[in-house]
């Protein structure tokens, strides 16, 4: 697969080339080389043991469903598994680190070389697929709070020590902030639908950094600044604003400076949300040395063929080959099967029921995306909790698509339906919906027909639309009047008197 | 004493014979410490009421007739870098000074299980650097021997005691050497079991892929005994050896530890025999040889062709380990931090006289409180190993140092499992010379790393390794025989000993100290 081909962001005289790393913290029960507890939450320094503290004497045994969800991810990932691969120690000194090194994967990565493909609904970049440089599985540090709290003081919480991370790196195909959030988008979307990580930005289940740096136009040339590496981005969104915030301020500083990749270190910023602003952060010389050399307390790590092909098999269904059955089998539009699948695998279970239970895939799609969304975002709930079955659901298409309710009175049924935890005949007999006889509505429509002259004479003079003004009259004398089928019979009426 | 001169398995028998009472016996042992430890030194922390108090508990489990474990009342020694949740864990640093473990080690746990006394907890070499037990930060151990001389190290204080009768066990550790140089010193038998026999966790440690804790007594029945309580797989620690093809069961080497070794081959390295080998080491242990011939064996002349080279392979890959290994002492979770409110003073102070915006070279409060802990708590050969292994690691290095010395690491053990083709055993001196007097390498480190000679390649290539008394010097100083197998070949390495133990007397001998009464 080739690089991205360079083109400048429309209205910018530059490009901006963004690779991003995602942490990713897997569901596992315990931690990556200990069996204390991950759940978020608990009160500090309470889920540790010796060996994540780091006491003397201590050793790491690695946690194997660990490493199963990393070959699982990868897999998803499209990355080639390492057969025969190993943990590092990268060292370093800081408190919330109590060994003093980090074990993690240094030139052994358990998965490289994936990619992940990206589609914008509203077309603001083309479909691409992005590169993945690895996949590596490292331990988590705790966490510094420098707050007041402590007095001035640092205070330390290392529940989060040895907490299993899968970190997720791109190669810097992204070429815009809405590109960035894209990839995140799907990336999550993945990593739900494996069910590998809660994906949790707010508790630190997933955390960014973002890479960036500017290809500027120069005459026939392109030059490159250097690259800084954005952290403390807490959402999808402050990823996007960071990274449109520090493509211009990296313009402005090139303007004044002209300063071009290679001359400088990589530079460290973070992502201030208050300000709206990446500031930077002090430098630390010597921390690109991590003296990394494999852990001696820990064998290598040989992957079988056989685990890589039982992983394989039970990867499930995936978001873009859902996609594409639902664009394909079903018919839906991109944009359509784009906002089901991003729901989740209940989601597009629940679509495909209605959607075989009623043999209507679009009106199935038009429901779901619309009216189930809309109440299930209103009640922050997910789907499993929704008191609509999907056969229900389908009942209710298949008797407004056969004329027995109205088609005005869909949403009214169906918010019933919903709120009442009622089947449709209940629903319509509450809402008084019947369908109307049709000789019934035959009699009606000749009845204002007769009453109306007039509006008979416009039709037949070719105003169709003046039936209109008769439909109000219907439905005031029965309610359960389709208007379209009303329509339709007055027409027809008219027609035969012409 | 007569108690204190029988063997832990003759102690054994005696108590469960109820000849004695572990009470008894442990309080002959206290006593024995407490009359004769001040001139030696072997113990950092000794309680004699609490031994005794551990002995009575045997005494009444016994009474009681609750079945008791291999070692129930008789005391054994363990040298302070096994975790012990009764108590304090220093590593002889004053970095742990006070430190308490929250866990048992492994080995401890299994001691306790076995029902031994744990008596005390003995000297050894700051976090196990050194060859002779000078590095300790609190107090030097004395050769019981000679007390102008080093017992050796790093297990210097787990040899001296064996070897003084204060305890019949002991448990040392050993990196390059550490249990079998100090237990040639000191007269006594040490064995270094092969990497991942015994477990790690618990063990503080020096080097990962080479410690290793093991036994010393005064002959190999006791040795052997020690040795099977604390073998076994353990789950707690990654490199700890499973058992082979599903054979859970706990090896016991004792087992036939009497039955000789039918045509059994001895190796002699020819390397084992130029420069640098005393004269009367050299003759003690080509007497044992020929011990060895009288017994029956075949002497199959070996050559280990890198072994020049497994010095300078071990003085790179352990201290690299070891960098890394004593990062965790930083001041700031537990163990010493230097005093806060001094040196927030000295930084205001430094901040103040610098030049204005040359404050750059100060350090931020973060980096003073690294520095001053560890240089205040580290002793100076603990410093040189750490920056000997931070170079060795470091970018532009590692290729050269640590990436180097593990192939040549290897090529060590290579030439072992090729010399194994051809012997059984592999025999040789266990030391370059006898015990070295107090202060002989304090400006000569490379000197005492030397000492290692014979002993490193064990470590490097993860074999069983033991040594046991030869002979004596014309100055009445022990000799040590060093005694190698296979990996795994702990059994037959000790049978190997025994042949030569039981004829000869060399591990009767016992320094006056041992025989004082009181």
């Amino acid at each position: 697969m080739s690089t991205p081909a360079e083109k400048p962001n429309a209205d910018k005289p530059y490009t901006t080339v963004i690779g991003l790393e995602v942490h990713v913290q897997l569901a596992t029960q315990s931690k990556l080389f200990c069996g204390c507890s991950i759940a978020y939450g608990a009160p500090p320094n309470t889920q540790t043991c010796p060996v994540c503290i780091g006491m003397p004497g201590s050793l790491p045994v690695m946690n194997r469903e660990a490493v199963r969800l990393s070959i699982r991810t990868g897999l998803a990932l499209n990355c080639r598994i390492d057969r025969h691969t190993k943990w590092d120690r990268k060292q370093y000194f800081y408190p919330d680190l109590p060994k003093g090194y980090q074990i993690s994967q240094y030139d052994h990565p358990i998965a490289s070389e994936g990619c992940v493909a990206i589609a914008d609904p509203k077309d603001r970049f083309p479909e691409k697929q992005v590169r993945l440089i690895r996949a590596h599985l490292e331990e988590d540090a705790g966490k510094s709070v420098h707050s007041d709290l402590g007095g001035g003081d640092s205070v330390i919480d290392l529940n989060r020590t040895g907490t299993p991370l899968l970190e997720i790196v791109s190669e810097p195909d992204l070429r815009s902030a809405a590109e960035a959030r894209a990839y995140l988008s799907e990336l999550k979307l993945i990593l739900t639908y494996l069910g590998v990580s809660d994906c949790n930005m707010q508790e630190g289940s997933l955390r960014v950094d973002a890479n960036v740096n500017l290809h500027i136009d120069s005459g026939d040339k392109k030059i490159a600044t250097p690259i800084v590496e954005i952290k403390n981005m807490n959402s999808f969104r402050a990823v996007e604003h960071a990274i449109e915030y520090e493509a211009d301020r990296q313009h402005r500083v090139w303007q004044e400076t002209g300063a071009v990749l290679g001359q400088m270190p990589k530079q460290t910023r973070g992502w201030n949300d208050a300000t709206g602003k990446t500031v930077a952060q002090r430098e630390k010389e010597e921390s690109s040395d991590y003296r990394y050399f494999p852990d001696p307390d820990l064998p290598p790590l040989e992957i079988s063929d056989e685990q890589i092909a039982t992983e394989r098999e039970n990867l499930g269904r995936l978001p873009g080959a859902l996609r594409e059955e639902l664009a394909g089998d079903h018919g839906l539009s991109a944009y359509d099967a784009d906002v089901i699948v991003n729901q989740g695998v209940a989601m597009v279970d629940y679509y495909l029921a209605v959607a075989a239970a009623s043999g209507d895939s679009k009106a199935a799609a038009n429901w779901v995306t619309q009216d189930v969304l809309r109440v299930l975002k209103a009640r922050e709930a997910t789907i499993d909790e929704l008191k609509l079955p999907a056969e229900q659901l389908a009942e209710l298409i298949k008797a407004l698509a056969a004329g027995e309710a109205p088609k005005p009175r869909g949403r009214e049924l169906f918010d019933l339906m919903v709120e009442q935890d009622v089947p449709l005949a209940e629903a319509m007999r509450r809402l008084g919906i019947e369908k109307v006889d049709e000789s019934a509505l035959e009699n009606l429509a000749q009845e204002l027909l007769d009453a109306n002259p007039r509006i008979v004479a416009d039709v037949q003079a070719g105003k169709q639309q003046a039936v209109g003004a008769l439909i109000g009259q219907a439905k005031k004398k029965n309610p359960n009047v389709d208007p379209n089928r009303f329509r339709q019979l007055c027409l027809e009426l008219v027609a035969k008197q012409g | 004493m007569e108690l204190l001169s029988l063997s832990a398995i003759e102690q054994r028998q005696a108590l469960e014979a109820g000849d004695v009472s572990a009470e008894a016996l442990t309080r002959a042992h206290v006593e024995h410490i407490a009359a004769t430890d001040a001139g030696v030194g072997a113990f950092l922390r000794f309680d004699g009421d609490n031994a005794v108090d551990q002995a009575t508990k045997i005494d009444a489990r016994r009474a009681a007739g609750e079945s008791l474990g291999a070692l129930a009342g008789v005391p054994v020694a363990v040298k302070d870098v096994l975790c012990d949740a009764n108590g304090e864990t220093t590593c002889a640093s004053k970095m742990l000074a006070g430190f308490r473990p929250p866990y048992d080690s492994t080995v401890v746990a299994q001691l306790k299980a076995a029902g031994a006394v744990l008596i005390g907890r003995t000297n050894m070499d700051e976090f196990a650097m050194g060859g002779s037990t000078e590095n300790s930060a609190f107090q030097p151990t004395r050769n019981p021997w000679d007390t102008s001389l080093s017992p050796g190290g790093s297990s210097g204080g787990a040899a001296a005691c064996v070897s003084a009768g204060m305890a019949p066990l002991s448990i040392g550790t050993d990196t390059g050497g550490s249990i079998r140089q100090p237990a040639a010193f000191c007269g006594v038998v040490g064995v270094k079991p092969t990497y991942g026999r015994v477990s790690r966790f618990g063990l503080v440690a020096f080097a990962s892929s080479l410690d290793q804790a093991g036994p010393l007594a005064r002959n190999t029945g006791d040795a052997a005994l020690l040795l099977s309580v604390i073998a076994g797989h353990d789950p707690h620690d990654a490199t700890s050896l499973s058992p082979l093809a599903g054979n859970d069961a706990p090896e016991d080497f004792t087992a036939e530890l009497e039955k000789p070794l039918d045509g059994l081959r001895i190796g002699v390295v020819d390397e084992h025999f130029g420069e640098g080998l005393d004269a009367e080491v050299d003759s003690a242990v080509r007497a044992a040889i020929d011990v060895y011939k009288s017994l029956g064996a075949e002497v199959v002349p070996i050559s280990l062709p890198h072994s020049r080279f497994a010095v300078a392979c071990y003085y790179v890959i352990a201290p690299s380990e070891a960098s890394s290994n004593l990062s965790r002492y930083d001041g700031v979770h537990y163990g010493y931090r230097t005093d806060e409110a001094a040196m927030r003073g000295e930084l205001e102070a430094e901040r103040k006289a610098a030049a204005e915006g040359d404050a750059s070279d100060i350090d931020p409060t973060l980096v003073r409180l690294y520095r001053q802990s560890r240089s205040e708590a580290f002793g100076p050969e603990v410093k040189r190993r750490i920056m000997l292994g931070a170079y060795a690691l470091s970018a532009g290095y590692y290729d050269a140092y640590y990436l180097k010395a593990a192939k040549v690491r290897r090529l060590i053990r290579d030439d072992f499992t090729a010399a194994f083709e051809k012997c059984d055993l592999i025999v040789g001196p266990t030391a370059p010379s006898a015990a070295p007097p107090l202060g002989k390498f304090e400006d000569d480190p490379l000197g005492m790393y030397l000492l290692d000679l014979y002993t490193v390649s064990a470590n490097l290539a993860g074999l069983p390794a033991m040594s046991l008394p030869c002979g004596q010097t014309a100055a009445g100083l022990p000799i040590g025989l060093q005694v190698m197998a296979p990996q795994r070949e702990e059994a037959r390495m000790l049978r190997g000993a025994r042949m030569y133990e039981a004829v000869t007397d060399w591990s009767a001998r016992r320094p006056p100290i041992a025989e004082a009464q009181g």
